[in-house]
Formats: structure tokens, C-alpha cells, sequence
């Protein structure tokens, strides 16, 4: 549940709240868009540095499970704005991306 | 002839609204019942056509017809263009500016990924006047 990778990585939600229930079954990393687009898969966690608001569009177009914002990225107002619109997490840690990955690793995801 | 039909108009250079064209293609075929499976490809396709419009062209039309055998997707602008369809389709190849690559565009997999969800896949384009893309996914 992304309640719980919340717990794990240390994050703040910054949208999406009401959808904590959420599963999660895998992560994927990488921060050009179109190759998101073609390897991403439903219910990812998707650890991006991109704070825009296309971003929320990617993800919810490929039904991702959430956005995770590494190192304490600022995610954009209307990157927010959007993923509440279309009920998307969007997840912030200080943790770099490595680091997000081995959490998520450590409870089992992605594997 | 086709029993659905819908057109949206896409702004070059209008980030902030990129993406919604595809998003609401996305959601009518949900209402129709859509197989996911099928929904997913045209979603794909229909926003990298759509981001295509955006950041390459001068401004354009998506439009989404359905009949009983398949989804057709059409992204038709007003230029300028593309000079080598063959280049261009090449996974890699892109003229995305230092700006747009910023935001994470710019891979060249765009058209790939299109011809690669659809089931039916093609190119028209003349130099000064358009590119129309239309892609066929089977239901
Ligand atoms: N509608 C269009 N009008 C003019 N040129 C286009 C159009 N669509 C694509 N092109 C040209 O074809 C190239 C390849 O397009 P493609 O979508 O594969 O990659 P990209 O848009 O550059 O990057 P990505 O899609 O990975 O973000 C573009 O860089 C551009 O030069
Ligand atoms: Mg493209």
C-alpha cells in the first residue's frame, strides 16, 4: 500500500491523499517521458525528477500507482493541482533515487 | 463509416493542457467499455501523437472515430512538416529543443511508440503545408 512505502521512504504527500489504500506491484525509474511510455506498467511506483505538470498526465494515462519526487524536488502547482484532479499520488522524499529504490526493494517491490 | 466521432484542438506549445486531448479519448473508451489491454495502446499512441503536435508542429486536431471493428486515432497539423518520415521514425532521432528536452521530451521514441501500439500505422507529411498521423488499433 502506498500508505506504507509513505512510512518507509519517509514521505510527504504532496497529492493525492485519499488514495492511500492504493497498491502498489512495481517501480520503475526514469525521467524521459516517451520511454516512461512505452516500459512503464500499471500500478508502478514511478520515481521521476520531472516536476511538471505532464508528468501527472503520463502517469495517469498509464494508470500508474504513484509519483515519487526524489531529494526534495518541488513539484510544480499545477503538477499538484492536476494529480488531485485525477486522483494521482505524488509522493516527496529527500531520498535520491538509489536510495527509494532499495526501500521499495527491502519491502518487496519490483521483483 | 464510423458511429462515434470526436475532435480536439491541440496548441503548440501549450504544456500546461498537453496531455488532456489523449486523457479524454482515454476516458471515453472506458465508458464504452474498452478492453484495458486496448485502451492502454491507444492511450500511448494518442499522446505521443499529441505531444508531437505540441512541441513539433504549429498547432493541430486529434480526433478519435470508432466503428464496430476498430479505433482510428488522426493527428493532423498545419506544418511545417517533416522532411524525412524515415529519419524521423528512427528510435533515437529527434530535433527537440535544449527547452523541451528539459522537461524530460526529446528521447525519439515518440513515433515508434506509436507505430509500435498500433495496429495499423501511418505517416503523411508535406514540408510547409502538415503531418497527418492515423493510427488504427483493432476491437
Ligand atoms: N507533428 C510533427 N511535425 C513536425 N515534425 C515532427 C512531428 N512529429 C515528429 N516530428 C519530427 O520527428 C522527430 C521524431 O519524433 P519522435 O516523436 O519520435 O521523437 P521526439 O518527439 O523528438 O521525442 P520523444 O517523442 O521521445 O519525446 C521529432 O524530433 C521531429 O523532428
Ligand atoms: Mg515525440
Amino acid at each position: 500500500m502506498i500508505k506504507n512505502i509513505c512510512e518507509k521512504i519517509n514521505a510527504t504527500v504532496i497529492a493525492g491523499a485519499d488514495e492511500m489504500e492504493k497498491e502498489i506491484s512495481g517501480v520503475y525509474i526514469c525521467d524521459l517521458l516517451s520511454w516512461v511510455m512505452s516500459h512503464a506498467n500499471k500500478g508502478d511506483a514511478w520515481i521521476t525528477v520531472m516536476s511538471h505538470a505532464n508528468v501527472v498526465a503520463v502517469a495517469s494515462l498509464l494508470d500508474l500507482g504513484c509519483v515519487i519526487v526524489p531529494e526534495d524536488i518541488k513539484m510544480d502547482e499545477d503538477a499538484i493541482k492536476k494529480a488531485n484532479e485525477e486522483g494521482i499520488p505524488l509522493l516527496s522524499t529527500s531520498m535520491n533515487s538509489y536510495e527509494i529504490a532499495i526501500a521499495l526493494n527491502n519491502m518487496g517491490l519490483g521483483l | 463509416m464510423s458511429l462515434i466521432q470526436y475532435h480536439f484542438n491541440v496548441e503548440k506549445d501549450d504544456f500546461d493542457r498537453a496531455g488532456e486531448a489523449s486523457s479524454n479519448i482515454k476516458k471515453i473508451l472506458r465508458q464504452l467499455g474498452i478492453d484495458a489491454a486496448i485502451i492502454r495502446k491507444v492511450a500511448i499512441s494518442t499522446y505521443e501523437a499529441e505531444i508531437n503536435v505540441v512541441i513539433h508542429s504549429l498547432g493541430g486536431v486529434i480526433s478519435l472515430e470508432i466503428d464496430t471493428s476498430s479505433i482510428k486515432i488522426t493527428a493532423k497539423d498545419r506544418g511545417p512538416g517533416i522532411a524525412n518520415i524515415e529519419l524521423a521514425m528512427q528510435a533515437g532521432y529527434s530535433t527537440a529543443s535544449d527547452k523541451v528536452r528539459e522537461m524530460g521530451f526529446g528521447a525519439g521514441m515518440g513515433l515508434p511508440n506509436m507505430e509500435k501500439c498500433a495496429d495499423k500505422f501511418e505517416v503523411e507529411s508535406v514540408v510547409g503545408i502538415g503531418t497527418t498521423i492515423t493510427m488504427h488499433m483493432y476491437i
